[in-house]
């Protein structure tokens, strides 16, 4: 089986990442019954022997022994990591992984990439070698980071760039989140447009996430807990933003919540490589099947159920309420509602007790009520693993590639030139040495043409269809 | 002679299982309704066509499985292992770790050359299992990236290296709507690429099958496995052993070059439908009886009317009158949804097989004129009856059957082939436009030559 590795960068990234790590841990010990080290766990984990140093050779069967984390942590401060080694998960890494600054990089992406990117380089590379060689067959690396700050945005993405260029058969899954219109950061406009350049060119895919819709979520699920409307109780560790059963126990930090269901994301999307099914989805199937042109690559994520119930009999029609749901504005991880866009493409990921048969059934009842493009009229992609999630005897992740991303770029796009327009915080960040004004040119006429050319699949919506006639032989 | 089987892709190692499943339960855990005598042969005869027996071990099953990626693979041999019926021969697999992605070129172009040798090693080692070796049996799907571009190059080495054996591939039909985004892509370089290398090509549709476990079978909540035990029993039916010729005193030992003599008269036509009747959930088989006319008026009428399965029979169809019209048929001469025919082949299995006429589907009128009507209809009996149905009646169609599903295939193919979507994805493993064309007009060819008959 292949493995992966976790670029956790800046001090979103970093909240995300521990909390991947964590359910991620609570996830196999649920299945993996026995302590013995198999493929599932070295997609994400390696074994070592606690008695050499950290940094010894693997063990590759046998009962487990030490579980290290296949991951980078980078952080140009050093508060957001040192508390993660001190955490309930400072096993898990060990002091080779982490990259560390004390200064921080101001919210400016032009010291995240350019001076802290040339300073660090070499330093990255040798780490990010070193974690490639435990691997026996790396397929991918996920990226998490956030698009409004300084580090996260700009380090984060000149790694993007020297995985590219150093690892380019690697698939490279990028994990971003986008600032939201009040966000506090001044910056974050010029950060996230010059972030979107880099994801625009050297990702494979992206999973943009957006603050407000996590929170919505989180509002909903304490709503519907304190309501009391549920009849019997919920199960505490189903909810999708919960840690229960977890390393970390009492104290949950505000954004916890909201971290956990990014990375309840990342468990989904990467269970069906991790575990057996009868219609199995790879990380590398994602990307061939919800990436129709290199550049529209960005796929909007939804997660359902967000709890279960106590009681274990579902009957088939709550299934079926599961995948209406993934369909609805309020799952999406971002502020967008896809069923009034335009669909280029749709994969559905079903962990647990479901079947083909259920599948299929609720794909042809939801798929008049949704939009296709005209060359891709039924175009699905399904994947069905076994084994469900912590907590729930069935789960569901959908991502399209979608046009209603759109809005969440304009928006972007729109802030930034508000800025851009006056000129305004541009001096802090021409003075670093390599930056210059084309950078933000560039970047923007990167976002603007992007936008372009979902506005152009746009226009294709609901229009006549004329299919291209055949090749015509001559008898 | 013997009958290697090579399983690729989760689809391909999925079903191989569930066929030995099948072959095993049939010859071990079925009475078979005749003599004591004939179920030795027919014991004997499967055994050699299927497996190989060492001393007190249980029967090993000629098989190479190959997969790009370990998981299904090691849960295939483990299942087999521990039916304690029959089992895969440790040594005869071969999987990577990452998969191919979906991706027919990564599949093809790729992991093909690179693995070559390594697979076709195990290939040569089952081959030289067999005293005799009766051919290939490869299993795969046309959707995905392993089963489909990997297949079809591992098909084309076979036919390199044992290029006077015959080769039958076992290829699954995905669901219309998706599975794949990408399955037509995959479809068409499949299917062009097999039909050079290959003798035949049997479908097996998901739509169908899973419409037939629904309605048929009365399953609620349809599996995978549910589907594939379906297909194998299909498949069980057709390469069980039979008497071939009418009064042949010893089960005939060279099934694929029967097959193939019998149906595949032109190597433009090289695709195989399936039909089987009657399938319903074993707890009813105890409570229903059929006759062999009636069966085969059933049978006959879902050959003319192409439906797939025994309920929902437009009966309304009938052949045309043939005696005023040329010699050569048009397709106007015929009502457009009749289904014609180049060649046919039922199996018959169970009791009274002795007794049936086949009167009805040597009709003229049901094929085109290229053969004669003796030579374009065979039919192969047993009276060993099948998998505990007293009886059962299998037909293989050379005909128009699978026109409509290749046209639709090619179709939404050559649609999304328009807007250039995906094609990155296939140049950036090797395989261009260009190539894409040729398997265009390939499959249009075929398409042609089918609707014309």
């Amino acid at each position: 089986m292949a493995q992966s590795v976790v670029v956790q960068v800046g001090q979103c990234g970093n909240q995300v990442g521990c909390r991947f790590w964590d359910l991620a841990l609570r996830e196999h010990a649920a299945v993996n019954k026995n302590g013995i080290y198999d493929e599932a766990l070295s997609s994400f984990f390696r074994n070592v022997d606690t008695r050499s140093d950290g940094d010894g050779p693997g063990i590759y069967k046998g009962k487990i022994c030490s579980l290290k984390a296949r991951a980078l942590l980078i952080d140009m401060e050093e508060g957001v990591v040192n508390e993660i080694l001190q955490g309930p998960l400072r096993d898990v890494f060990d002091s080779k992984q982490l990259i560390t600054d004390v200064s921080g990089s101001g919210n400016n992406w032009a010291v995240g990439h350019k001076l802290y990117g040339y300073q660090y380089r070499e330093n990255i590379v040798e780490k990010l070698r070193k974690t490639a060689e435990h691997c026996d067959c790396l397929q991918c690396f996920f990226i998490i980071h956030s698009m409004g700050g300084g580090t996260g945005s700009g380090l984060g993405t000149f790694v993007l760039n020297v995985l590219e260029d150093e690892f380019p058969e690697v698939y490279r899954f990028v994990t971003s989140v986008y600032p939201s219109g009040e966000d506090d950061v001044i910056t974050s406009p010029y950060n996230s447009v010059l972030a979107m350049k880099e994801l625009n060119e050297h990702a494979d895919c992206v999973l943009p996430i957006e603050n407000e819709s996590l929170f919505d979520i989180v509002n909903k699920i304490h709503q519907m807990i304190s309501s009391g409307k549920l009849g019997s109780t919920v199960k505490q560790n189903s909810l999708v933003t919960s840690s229960a059963g977890s390393a970390r126990t009492v104290q949950e930090k505000p954004f916890d919540a909201m971290n956990n269901i990014v990375a309840n994301l990342l468990l989904n999307l990467t269970s069906s490589a991790r575990f057996e099914g009868s219609l199995n989805m790879d990380l590398n199937e994602i990307s061939m099947n919800l990436v129709p042109f290199p550049r529209l690559h960005y796929l909007v994520s939804s997660l359902t159920p967000l709890y279960t119930l106590a009681d274990v009999n579902v009957p088939s029609r709550r299934l079926d309420q599961m995948f209406s749901d993934a369909f609805s504005r309020d799952h999406q991880l971002i502020q967008a509602d896809p069923k009034h866009s335009l669909y280029l493409a749709c994969a559905l990921l079903v962990r647990g007790n479901v079947q083909v048969s259920d599948l299929r059934r609720n794909i042809e009842r939801l798929k008049p009520s949704l939009h296709f493009v005209s060359w891709n009229q039924e175009g699905w992609k399904t994947g069905l693993c076994s084994v469900p999630p912590v907590g729930h005897s069935h789960s569901l992740l959908a991502l399209a590639n979608n046009t209603c991303v759109k809005p969440t770029f304009t928006a972007l796009k729109d802030r930034f030139m508000k800025l851009y327009k006056k000129k305004a915080h541009l001096h802090h960040y021409l003075h670093i040495d390599g930056m210059e004004q084309s950078c933000f040119s560039e970047a923007i006429s990167s976002l603007s043409d992007l936008i372009e050319e979902y506005n152009e699949l746009d226009a294709t919506k609901g229009g006549p269809r004329t299919d291209p006639s055949r090749l015509q032989i001559a008898l | 002679m013997s009958i290697v089987t090579v399983q690729l892709g989760q689809c391909g190692n999925q079903i191989g299982h569930e066929v030995f499943n099948a072959i095993c339960s049939d010859v071990h855990g079925t009475h078979g309704l005749c003599s004591k005598k004939e179920n030795e042969s027919y014991h004997d005869a499967c055994k050699e066509r299927f497996f190989c027996e060492e001393e007190s071990e249980v029967p090993i099953a000629r098989a190479v499985l190959v997969d790009m990626e370990p998981k299904v693979i090691s849960q295939t041999l483990s299942m087999a292992a521990r039916s304690g019926y029959w089992k895969y021969d440790d040594r005869s697999h071969f999987c990577q770790k990452q998969g191919s992605g979906n991706n027919w070129a990564n599949g093809y172009s790729v992991h093909g050359p690179r693995h070559k040798e390594v697979i076709m090693n195990l290939v040569q080692k089952e081959a030289e299992k067999c005293d005799r070796l009766g051919g290939f049996f490869t299993i795969m799907s046309m959707a995905g990236g392993t089963g489909s571009g990997l297949g079809a190059f591992v098909t084309q080495c076979l036919r390199d290296a044992f290029p006077t054996s015959f080769i039958l591939n076992h290829v699954i039909w995905p669901y219309g709507t998706g599975e794949v985004i990408v399955q037509n892509y995959n479809s068409v370089l499949t299917l062009s690429h097999l039909y050079q290398s290959s003798d035949a090509l049997l479908v097996h549709e998901n739509d169908v099958i899973h419409k037939i476990c629904a309605q048929l079978m009365n399953i609620k909540q349809i599996s995978f496995r549910d589907v594939n035990q379906v297909i194998a029993h299909q498949l069980g039916s057709v390469f069980q052993p039979t008497y071939t010729a009418e009064g042949g005193l010893h089960y005939s030992r060279n099934p694929l070059g029967d097959l193939m003599e019998t149906l595949v008269p032109h190597p433009e036509f090289k695709m195989l439908g399936l039909r089987n009747i009657p399938q319903m959930p074993e707890n009813s088989l105890a409570y229903s009886t059929f006759s062999w006319p009636g069966l085969l008026k059933h049978l006959r009428q879902m050959l003319i009317a192409n439906a797939k399965m025994e309920e929902g029979i437009d009966w309304q169809v009938q052949p045309p009158r043939l005696g005023s019209s040329l010699p050569s048929s048009h397709s106007t001469n015929r009502p457009l949804h009749f289904n014609t025919s180049i060649a046919n082949l039922v199996i018959l299995r169970g009791k009274d097989t002795h007794s049936v006429d086949l009167g009805s589907f040597r009709d003229p009128s049901l094929y085109t004129s290229w053969l004669n009507p003796q030579d374009a209809f065979n039919a192969w009996k047993t009276p060993r009856a099948f998998n505990k149905y007293e009886k059962s009646a299998s037909l293989v169609s050379n005909s128009q059957f699978l026109l409509k599903p290749l046209d639709n295939v090619v179709g939404k193919a050559w649609n999304m082939f328009a807007s250039k979507a995906y094609i990155h994805q296939y140049t950036k493993f090797g395989i261009e436009e260009e190539d894409f064309l040729d398997s265009f007009t390939a499959l249009e060819q075929v398409i042609s030559s089918y609707t014309i008959l």
